[in-house]
């Protein structure tokens, strides 16, 4: 069965027709959201994933997993936990190695070159479950960071630069605190502010809310609806549906390392295909 | 205790924070808590504040009231007569007095003792310059750089109008410092890169640095130090020969490296893994990676380890007796082989027993001084 759909149906979206998929899906980008979408279908495609694959060990972990993401695109991806999703999006940035397909960030494709992936990896900020902010750091030095290093920015220009971005994510204030000193939903929103420092041209989320408190998710949601509404293009691993409804174009579900179905908020949440996300989105909706 | 206060103020929130009541604070609420709360803390308490007192006061007795802190000279040869008067009662710190400068620099020319006793002095400033943070940084290179040529200088000599002293007539405690400060001053670089090639992805270099770090740490360290001076130099080509403080120091680097490689390793192991892939995804370099978040946090998390080692090794320079170097310690044993002075041990080892301790328990109270001030922001 699962294999039947993903042929046939095509629920691996594709936004133009790069890789000679179906299309089928590509008139219905969401138009009901409360974000705009800034869905650029005539610019190359941010990422392209072709018939990745991708084993921890004998488990399977990543079954042939094709998706494109034109650039402004928002893509949640949902699904059961050990379903590959995470794996799936730290593939793009090369924290997992994958080990058939072929990944294509901004047109760049992912080897071993290690040029290749230093270009990619200033290209994609990501946001990690747990933070990962740097504790020996202040905040400010956690966001100059990579500027300073990577981008070679000079050290003045990298600060305004921060500060910029910490004020956007409403904690200028705390610029000269230590990561340990802030509260849970503080430190993730440096850690965006920390990824928008180098100018991504997309964003990865991993789980961004799923170690925080809830009082603390929707200052972060509300943080990358703000990013989203400034057509940044977004990748973003997340159970929170209401955040999906409101900002993605598109929601990916994926169960066992596939790519089982995908299309609007509205067609995966209101009229599930397959028994599996009827099955799971039962299970999310008994939970909330 | 703090839950109820807050209930309180919950409750009513005009109410004032009460202070605890006085019979659980202070210092007599404190005695009775900690010594006397019980029949047998009580007995516990007196019998050992009996033997404190009792061995304080026999130390007091042996080591200042009744020692002895000189005797006469005839004729070159001291009159050790008082001291053996006093089987045992007192100290004969004349012993000190009178050989002291022999422990501090063994059979270095005895006038120019001034030099080995700046070297100590350099010794020193170097030290509190390097502990000074302040100095964390390329100016502390020229620094050391400087410092170890001052004290090259001083203690060969043949420049600048000083006499040549061969390093055979080197002795004490300039021994000591120079095999600890260049032992462990380049034996930490190395572990670093050792225990980062142990965790390398290069299967070459990760075996290369695991051969190295399980074959030098199973052997002792007087095994490695016989084969520097005695196996070593049958490698050399002819006629070439690399003086035998030089080969104890790279044998006494090499131990140390290994040791200490290990406990850095353990500080790497211990960062969550998110650090790395933080660092990663941002698009660090590997040196970039390592060298500003990998080892800040790693170094930070194994102080006490590192410190632990680092005192060790300082007392370990002393196995350098064994082949034939003159160190503070040796200087010390040979000083009691004179027939005057045999049989004054006791305050010979408690002399550089102190020396030793002096440099260990700087090196103990900074490396906790350290810790607390490198761990005031980064709590987790």
């Amino acid at each position: 069965m699962p294999g039947a759909p993903a042929a046939g149906a095509g629920p691996h979206v594709m936004h133009n027709n790069v890789l000679g998929h179906d299309n089928d899906m590509s008139a219905a980008i969401e138009t009901g959201g409360f974000v705009a979408s800034a869905v650029r279908t005539d610019a190359p495609p941010a990422i392209v994933m072709d018939k990745v694959n991708k084993w921890f060990g004998a488990l399977h972990v990543l079954r042939d997993v094709d998706l494109q993401v034109a650039a402004g695109e928002r893509v949640v991806v949902c699904g059961p936990s050990g379903s590959g999703k995470s794996t799936m999006i730290r593939c793009i940035n090369r924290l997992e190695t994958h080990q058939e397909g072929r990944i294509l960030v901004d047109g760049v494709e992912l080897s071993d070159d290690v040029r290749a992936l230093d270009a990619i990896r200033r290209e994609v900020g990501m946001v990690f479950q747990s933070f990962n902010l740097f504790p020996h750091l202040s905040i400010l030095e956690n966001c100059t960071l990579a500027p300073i290093w990577v981008r070679k920015m000079p050290k003045k220009q990298a600060e305004e630069l921060a500060m910029e971005y910490l004020t956007r994510v409403k904690i200028p204030e705390q610029a000269k605190k230590f990561p340990g000193q802030l509260s849970g939903g503080q430190q993730q929103r440096v850690a965006i502010a920390r990824a928008l420092c180098m100018k991504p041209k997309i964003m990865l989320f991993d789980e961004p809310t799923s170690a925080l408190d809830p009082e603390m998710i929707k200052e972060v949601l509300d943080t990358m609806v703000m990013l989203a509404a400034e057509g940044m293009t977004m990748i973003c691993v997340t159970h929170e549906m209401g955040f999906a409804r409101q900002v993605a174009d598109r929601v990916v579900f994926m169960d066992r390392g596939e790519v089982v179905e995908s299309g609007t908020p509205d067609q995966v949440f209101n009229d599930p295909k397959t028994e599996r996300l009827k099955l799971f989105l039962s299970q999310i909706l008994r939970g909330h | 205790m703090s839950d109820i206060t807050l209930n309180a103020a919950a409750a009513n929130p005009e109410a004032t924070p009460r202070n605890p009541p006085v019979a659980t604070t202070g210092p007599i609420a404190w005695v009775r808590e900690n010594l006397f709360s019980g029949w047998l803390s009580t007995a516990v308490t007196l019998l050992l504040g009996y033997l404190i007192i009792r061995s304080v006061v026999g130390f007091v007795d042996w080591a200042f009231i009744n020692a002895i802190w000189s005797v006469p000279v005839v004729n070159g040869v001291a009159q050790t007569q008082s001291c053996r008067e006093l089987h045992g009662a007192g100290a004969c710190w004349a012993v000190v007095t009178e050989k002291h400068r022999f422990m501090l620099f063994g059979t270095y020319p005895y006038d120019e003792h001034w030099r080995p006793a700046i070297v100590c002095v350099l010794f020193v400033a170097l030290y509190i310059v390097s502990a000074m943070r302040r100095f964390w940084n390329w100016t502390l290179i020229p620094i050391w750089a400087v410092m170890l040529t001052l004290i090259g200088i001083l203690m060969w000599g043949g420049v600048f109008g000083l006499s040549y002293v061969p390093q055979e007539r080197w002795g004490g405690l300039p021994i000591t410092l120079i095999l600890a400060t260049f032992g462990l001053a380049f034996a930490f670089p190395l572990s670093i890169l050792v225990a980062l090639g142990r965790r390398s992805n290069l299967p070459a270099i990760k075996v290369l640095c695991v051969l190295y770090v399980e074959l030098i740490r199973g052997v002792p360290l007087i095994s490695l130090l016989f084969m520097a001076s005695v196996m070593f130099p049958l490698f050399l080509p002819e006629g070439m020969n690399i003086d035998k403080l030089l080969r104890a120091q790279i044998a006494i680097i090499l131990f140390a490296g290994a040791y200490l490689a290990e406990v850095v390793r353990g500080g790497l192991q211990a960062l969550p893994k998110g650090q790395y892939e933080a660092a990663d995804a941002m698009g660090l370099t590997y040196w970039q990676k390592t060298g500003l978040i990998i080892l800040p946090q790693a170094l930070r998390l194994v102080i006490p380890p590192l410190v632990n080692t680092f005192i060790g090794f300082f007392k370990d320079t002393s196995l350098v007796l064994i082949i034939g170097i003159f160190d503070l310690l040796t200087a010390g044993k040979t000083a009691i082989v004179e027939p005057a002075w045999q049989g004054f041990g006791v305050e010979v080892y408690v002399f550089v027993g102190l020396i030793y301790l002096v440099f260990c328990f700087a090196m103990s109270k900074y490396s906790q001084a350290l810790e607390t001030d490198l761990n005031r922001h980064s709590r987790r």
